[in-house]
């Protein structure tokens, strides 16, 4: 579903500090499946993530979608693309303080107009599906971490994309509250979700639905399973 | 269409959110924004309607007027200037005027006391007087009651007082006490044969000028004042160019640009994460810069429709009360008037101009960079 | 439910100052031609009077006959000085005090 080739990622290019997080990638994404990309910190296993979230381009090589190249799209469609098929949950949840957590799960579609009303049953139907309907008109920083994942999760569902993609989901959680979280995920999974994960938790990869993991080390792939 | 408006409502919601989170600091702004739209279209709306007030009332006043001047000072006319600008040809009437100012010590204010002209039929005689609304409130005086006036010679004057000008002339007969001319002259102890000035009455409207020139050169110290300048000097009174009105005009203005720098000097950190976040769910640039726009839209219309409508309930339906002290002065006598209101739709535009559009830029200044950042900026920790 | 949304709340203020801004403005219409015969009557007092100016400042004949004053009395020692009534400051000299004499050109006689 998603393929990329010989994509290579840099920072701060051109200058003293430049640093190249890809090194030369060549991974084809399944569709439908619980796929880890794994690796210590440093291997590049986040920035792997943006860019086959589509939260940043490759500085060479190819991302293709769905066989449709998106490397060289504008802002402006890959925002759109994005959007329509990928939910990211942060590793600090990044969610708006001060906002409710309703007013949270439904800022992704807000680019996208559409019924207000409609917009709202689904968020709460999401939040629902969290076990969280009863703290819709709660602030976001009364809630506690697992809480606030939850919340996460459910704005990354919010535009029903097809494909989740998490980082780090259980490095500030507990056994138990990861347990949860990778339930969370399996039923998503199971409902036709793909799923893409970084971990560097054994309990990640020790997760029964996991179908493939990438293991990554210096920007480079050095194993898949 | 439809989706570009939903949108917009979507971004308005998270705008308000936003300044209802900051909510001291959203009312505060909101509260000193407000004044000073509120003084500034005050002011505009005050020295509109009262220069249309002066001009209408003044229409008709004295085509020509002849003062005579020594050494830049006012002097008394002698009656031989009415006559010789009685012979001009053109003027259909030359008139001697009696008329001066009268320090009353008892309410500490000034009057101006005049002797009406014939034609005006109004009921001076002898001891009898004619006083301005303003001066029988401050004398407590009605019709039939007595007026004492020391004169400036230290002799005690009684009249009693025929009639009580009308409210509505507060405007511009409130400080008058009118008096017969024996009394006048009486009572100043004004030279036989002197006047103050001299009013010409002259038939063709484009024949003042030439009338002018020919009485400034017969009559070399004399100084002309046309009825057109009269009027011009209305106009140009409380001008926005000049005096309290630029003072008053410049401090708003510094105080709008200090609240724009305040905006344009960029972001909080806060600020900048929040965006952070926006672009990596999934909005873009052109959402963010929209979203706070709509912000500095959203307060500065506020403010302006409230500070206008505050100031013209302020003039027109308030008397312009908080500006009593401002125009009082040290005056003992201060007017009670009502102005009607001169609406002009270019004084509201430029009000419009001034006050909603340079904040609602300031807000978008900082955005700029900051709606730009890569949506990745919050993965990578940047922020 | 219907203000629910902050958007509409927003917009429901905005409205509501909107609908007043524009009263002001159908109100000054009504005041107009509600006062406007008692403005000819102004005008007709004023007329018969002889009026010159209208009676805003009574502190100083400078400022109370702002057409009619002359140039001594605010300007005796410099045209900077600095002005001791409030209303002064408010008020400008009228045009012809520094109107240009162009208008005298081939009219001025010299004196012997």
């Amino acid at each position: 579903m998603i393929e990329l080739s010989a994509v290579r990622k840099a920072f701060n290019q051109g200058r003293e500090n430049e640093y190249w997080a890809l090194n030369g990638i060549d991974l084809a994404i399944p569709p439908r499946q619980v796929t880890v990309f794994f690796g210590p910190s440093g291997s590049g296993k986040t920035t792997l993530l943006t860019v086959v979230g589509c939260l940043a381009r490759p500085t060479s090589g190819r991302v293709r979608l769905r066989g449709t190249d998106i490397s060289g799209l504008p802002e402006r469609f890959l925002t759109g693309i994005r959007r329509r098929t990928f939910g990211f949950v942060f590793q600090q949840f990044h969610l708006v303080k001060g906002l409710s957590v309703l007013d949270n799960v439904m800022l992704p579609a807000y680019p996208i107009g559409g019924d207000w009303r409609a917009l709202r049953r689904r968020a709460e139907d999401l939040l629902e599906s969290m076990r969280l309907g009863h703290r819709g008109g709660a602030r976001v920083e009364w809630l506690s971490g697992g809480e606030q994942q939850r919340v996460a999760i459910a704005r990354a569902l919010v535009n029903d994309p097809e494909v989740l993609v998490a980082d780090e989901p259980t490095a500030n959680l507990d056994s138990d509250l990861s347990k949860q979280v990778l339930a969370i995920f399996g039923d998503l999974a199971a409902a036709g979700r793909t799923i893409l994960l970084t971990s560097h938790d054994p309990l990640v990869l020790d997760w029964p639905l996991v179908r493939s993991v990438v293991s990554l080390r210096d920007g480079r792939i050095v194993g898949e399973a | 269409m439809r989706t570009w408006l939903d949108k917009q409502r979507y971004l308005v919601d998270f705008t308000v959110s936003s300044l209802a989170r900051r909510k001291a600091k959203t009312l505060g702004l909101l509260c000193v924004y407000t004044s000073i739209v509120f003084l500034v279209s005050s002011v505009m709306l005050f020295t509109a309607a009262l220069r249309r007030e002066a001009v209408t009332t003044l229409a008709r006043s004295p085509e020509l007027l002849v003062q005579r001047m020594v050494a830049g000072r006012h002097d008394l006319v002698p009656a031989s200037y009415a006559e010789t600008a009685a012979a001009i040809r053109g003027v259909q009437s030359a008139d001697g005027r009696l008329w001066g100012y009268y320090f009353d010590s008892f309410t500490q204010a000034n009057y101006t006391v005049m002797v009406p002209p014939a034609r005006a039929a109004t009921k001076v005689g002898p001891r009898r007087a004619v006083v301005g609304s303003a001066v029988a409130r401050a004398r407590s005086l009605e019709a039939g009651s007595e007026l004492v006036l020391l004169s400036y010679s230290n002799l005690v004057f009684v009249f009693t007082v025929a009639e009580v000008l009308p409210a509505e002339s507060e405007l511009f007969a409130a400080d008058l006490v009118l008096l017969s001319e024996d009394d006048f002259r009486q009572f100043f102890r004004y030279p036989a044969g002197q006047y103050t000035d001299v009013a010409l009455s002259v038939a063709n409207p484009s024949e003042v000028r030439n009338v002018a020139a020919k009485v400034a050169r017969q009559l070399p110290d004399a100084r002309t004042i046309l009825r057109e300048d009269i009027l011009r000097t209305y106009q140009s009174v409380f001008n926005w160019r000049e005096g309290i009105v630029l003072v008053l005009l410049s401090a708003a203005v510094l105080a709008f640009a200090i609240f724009a720098l305040e905006k344009a000097s960029g972001l909080s950190a806060d600020e900048k994460r929040e965006i952070g976040i926006l672009k990596a769910i999934g909005w873009e640039t052109g959402d963010v810069i929209a979203m706070k726009a709509w912000e500095g839209v959203l307060v500065s219309l506020t403010a302006f429709l409230a500070g206008y409508s505050a100031a013209y309930l302020h003039v027109f339906r308030w008397s312009s009360r908080l500006f009593e002290p401002v125009l009082r002065g040290w005056s003992g006598l201060y007017p009670r008037f009502d102005l009607s209101p001169e609406t002009d739709g270019l004084l509201v535009a430029t009000l419009f101009l001034f006050t909603v559009l340079p904040y609602a830029v300031a807000t978008v200044v900082p955005i700029w960079r900051a709606a730009t950042t890569d949506p990745d900026s919050v993965m990578r920790g940047a922020l | 439910m219907y203000l629910s949304r902050a958007s509409d709340r927003a917009f429901a203020i905005v409205a509501v100052l909107a609908a007043v801004w524009l009263w002001t403005f159908a109100d000054a219409s009504r005041i107009r031609a509600r006062r406007a015969p008692a403005r000819a009557g102004q005008a007709e007092l004023a007329a018969r009077l002889g009026l010159t100016d209208i009676c805003l400042f009574t502190e100083a004949r400078y400022t109370r006959h702002l057409s009619q004053a002359d140039a001594f009395s605010p300007y005796q020692d410099h045209p900077g000085a600095v002005e001791h009534f409030p209303s002064g400051s408010l008020v400008v000299p009228p045009d012809s005090w520094i109107a240009r004499h162009a208008h005298l050109a081939g009219q001025a006689t010299v004196p012997r």
